[in-house]
């Protein structure tokens, strides 16, 4: 007869699920991406996941630690990696990527539930500061062009319906709207994710850039908000990467106050910033904050501050 | 459905189906009967037999050794064979009086203890509940009289009968409720009586239709009895979250349910207060669920206190494996995992549940990866994933001071973490510690 402490039963949901389900929420967008940008996109996704992997499980067999590639989250981490690329980077900059994601944000501050920020996205800023060029050219159809973003800080109209669909330029992932609210949607409705940071988010996002909208006299300009909330990395980061569990607050007051601040951040970088994106800077600058934030969000205990009842 | 409840909790399957429908049958002890001198909280109790003495059911042979401690009575007729420790269910060796069971079943003359209830003063019927040996029979073990003795009578506005049985698996209070519901009513309203201002509520999980269909029939002329259907789930029938079901009165750990003007009582404690009052009887059996995928069949048993577990196992044709994974003495949440059968039934003791499989003791726990869900069932509303980080630090002030007094180690944390990670026991450990330091 086995003894241990109580409880006896446990729930059949494991990280390893969990991450599961984050990649099957991620495929169509990432499908998308196949389509929209060919056959190199397929290979960069081959490449960052398996590089990830690789880096992961090298790391714990050279420092003697448990390998737990197994867990998905090393191949996760490869594929928001991957989607987060333009679809035109050499083969060696997704290697440069996830060496930085797994071993310097991850595995060097203690692997899984340690990393103060995202991996992925902290790799995707260490390349665009490292390699600008090469991270900030994108193409459509063999044509190099600004991104739909880029083209609005200049002044230029976009076509709102093909930045909702995503047959537009940008990194490989992040172009679909329409698969990534799909996915995003099945992550709250399987209780992976809490709503309330992407709805904090995109919220407050969208209440700023009307407010911004309004006072620089374009009006109340819907089809401007919504080429703004669908284009850039909005939808991928505020369903994707700012619910990281690692990297968010814990605490549901924490995460409307994460929410809110990401949508500041994030509409202060895009209208007010030297580049036409923000979401990857606000997000990053949001994980540091964020044990401050749970600090100041710690729930209330049942009973606490109670006074005895009088009849 | 019920909309009374509490914030968090959990829905684990139930395994109710399998001894539901199985109406209570009397099981006898067929070997000695061991009673440890130490089944309830407060002091051991004393005992007032010798070895050889002769003993009838019913009989008192132990004594409480203080205001906050119980009398024990014999289930069995026969002759005292020892008083030396004797292995329980919590693991520890605990002095007990063995009696040799002569299978006679004699019993002590009951009708001498009834007395009319209406020639009662109030002090009289918490003496008989005390000279019945009455503990709480949810598995705590709190003496009752204690309970019924708070500071201020007048303060109490609310007697609950804890009907929610929201550990899966037991069937014991749902089978009382369904087949004898006018003993819980008349012994809520015995209780009701002793204060002024009290009214009783039966508090009855909505997964338990039938039962609440029932006692709400029985009690529709009664004034001063209400039945409250609450929500089914997971620790519904916690003391603290029960209070605040269904009176929306919040107590902390260093609250007694007193300062919320209630008194929560077990539905086999109300019954046993029927039977001291009414029947004269003292507590010497109570309702066991015997259940689980590695028994022949299941049972709802009134069983003598005293009686060896193995018995029960064999009474309903004992294991169908030959090597059961893992036997709990109460719930798969709070239950204790038993490393011997051969240890007796206790007041607290509510089922035996019998595993094939456990899961638990093989499982490895990994990193948190903060999803946050332990955060959300937590009844306490504590953040278990910080205080098991903390405790396995050993920091005893940060612990407290992040509310890990709070916990009430009903396991959903534990429960639900997709790392696995023994949260309940991590902090269950810690607050032991410190529970024990300030008693020093």
């Amino acid at each position: 007869m086995k003894i241990s402490s109580s409880p006896h039963i446990r729930d059949r949901e494991t990280t390893t699920n969990i991450m599961g389900k984050v990649i099957v929420a991620l495929l169509p967008a990432a499908i998308f991406g196949v389509y929209n940008f060919g056959i190199r996109a397929l290979a960069l996704y081959l490449i960052t996941i398996i590089s990830s992997v690789l880096f992961e499980a090298l790391f714990q067999i050279i420092t003697g630690r448990k390998i737990t590639v197994k867990d998905l989250s090393a191949a996760l981490t490869g594929l928001l990696l991957a989607m987060n690329l333009p679809p035109d980077v050499p083969y060696w900059i997704p290697v440069i990527g996830s060496f930085f994601a797994i071993i310097v944000v991850k595995q060097l501050f203690g692997g899984l539930g340690q990393n103060f920020m995202n991996p992925a996205l902290g790799a995707r800023c260490f390349l665009l500061i490292s390699f600008t060029g090469i991270m900030t050219s994108f193409s459509y159809d063999a044509v190099t062009m600004a991104t739909p973003l880029a083209e609005m800080k200049a002044g230029n109209s976009v076509d709102v319906l093909s930045m909702f669909l995503g047959t537009i330029p940008g990194t490989i992932g992040e172009t679909c709207a329409f698969a990534l609210i799909i996915g995003g949607i099945f992550l709250i409705f399987t209780r992976v994710i809490n709503y309330r940071i992407p709805l904090y988010y995109i919220g407050s996002f969208a209440v700023f850039i009307m407010i911004y909208a309004i006072a620089s006299g374009r009006g109340i300009d819907i089809s401007y908000l919504l080429a703004h909330l669908s284009g850039g990395g909005l939808m991928l980061g505020a369903f994707f990467m700012a619910t990281d569990y690692v990297t968010s607050p814990i605490t549901s007051g924490g995460k409307i106050i994460f929410g809110i601040f990401l949508g500041f951040l994030t509409f202060l970088f895009r209208v007010f910033g030297g580049s036409a994106e923000g979401v990857s800077y606000a997000i990053i600058i949001g994980n540091l904050l964020v044990p401050l934030i749970e600090k100041v969000t710690v729930p209330k205990s049942f009973g606490k501050g109670a006074t005895k009842h009088e009849s | 459905m019920a909309f009374l409840t509490f914030m968090g909790g959990i829905h684990p399957y139930d395994g109710k189906d399998i001894s539901k429908d199985k109406e209570i049958v009397d099981y006898l002890p067929q070997g000695e009967c061991v009673y440890p001198l130490s089944q309830h909280i407060g002091a051991p109790a004393v005992p007032l037999v010798k070895k050889g003495d002769y003993v009838l059911v019913g009989q008192k042979i132990a004594e409480a050794g203080g205001f906050v401690s119980a009398n024990i009575h014999s289930g069995v007729s026969g002759t005292v064979k020892a008083i030396e420790p004797r292995m329980t269910v919590s693991g520890n060796k605990v002095n007990s009086i063995i009696i040799d069971n002569d299978h006679y079943f004699t019993e002590v003359d009951f009708s001498a203890n009834i007395k009319p209830l209406e020639s009662l003063y109030r002090e009289d019927v918490k003496e008989a509940i005390k000279e019945a040996g009455i503990v709480g029979m949810g598995g705590a073990g709190f003496p009752t009289h204690v309970k019924l003795s708070p500071k201020n009578d007048s303060d109490i506005d609310t007697i609950i009968v804890n009907g929610a049985e929201c550990e899966p698996y037991l069937t014991s209070d749902y089978r009382r409720m369904i087949e004898t519901p006018e003993k819980i009513i008349a012994g809520l309203q015995i209780v009701v009586n002793l204060f002024d201002n009290a009214t009783g509520i039966i508090a009855v999980e909505d997964n338990k239709p039938d039962a609440i269909a029932l006692l709400k029939e029985l009690t529709a002329d009664i004034d001063n009895i209400r039945v409250n259907a609450v929500k089914t789930k997971y620790p519904q029938g916690a003391e603290r979250q029960l209070i605040y079901a269904n009176t929306g009165r919040e107590i902390n750990s260093s609250m007694l349910p007193a300062d919320a003007g209630c008194i929560v009582h077990n539905v086999d404690t109300i019954v046993a207060i029927y039977n001291a009052l009414i029947e004269g009887r003292p507590l010497y059996e109570r309702i066991v669920t015997v259940t689980g995928d590695a028994v022949c069949d299941t049972a709802n048993f009134r069983v003598r206190i005293g009686t060896n577990i193995r018995e029960l196992i064999e009474a309903v044709g004992g294991f169908n494996i030959e090597d059961p994974a893992k036997i709990i003495s109460g719930g798969p949440m709070m239950g204790k995992a038993l490393f011997t059968l051969d240890s007796p039934i206790v007041k607290g003791s509510s089922a035996l549940l019998c595993f094939r499989e456990d899961v638990v003791s093989e499982i490895e726990p990994s990193n948190c990866i903060r999803c946050g869900r332990c955060v959300e069932v937590c009844p306490g509303r504590v953040m278990p994933n910080r205080l098991a980080d903390i405790a396995e630090h050993g920091d005893m002030d940060a612990f407290v001071k992040a509310e890990g007094m709070e916990c009430c180690e009903c396991g959903c944390c534990s429960y639900v973490c997709p790392a696995k990670r023994h949260l309940t026991q991590i902090i269950a450990g810690t607050r032991k510690q410190i529970l024990a330091n300030r008693k020093r």
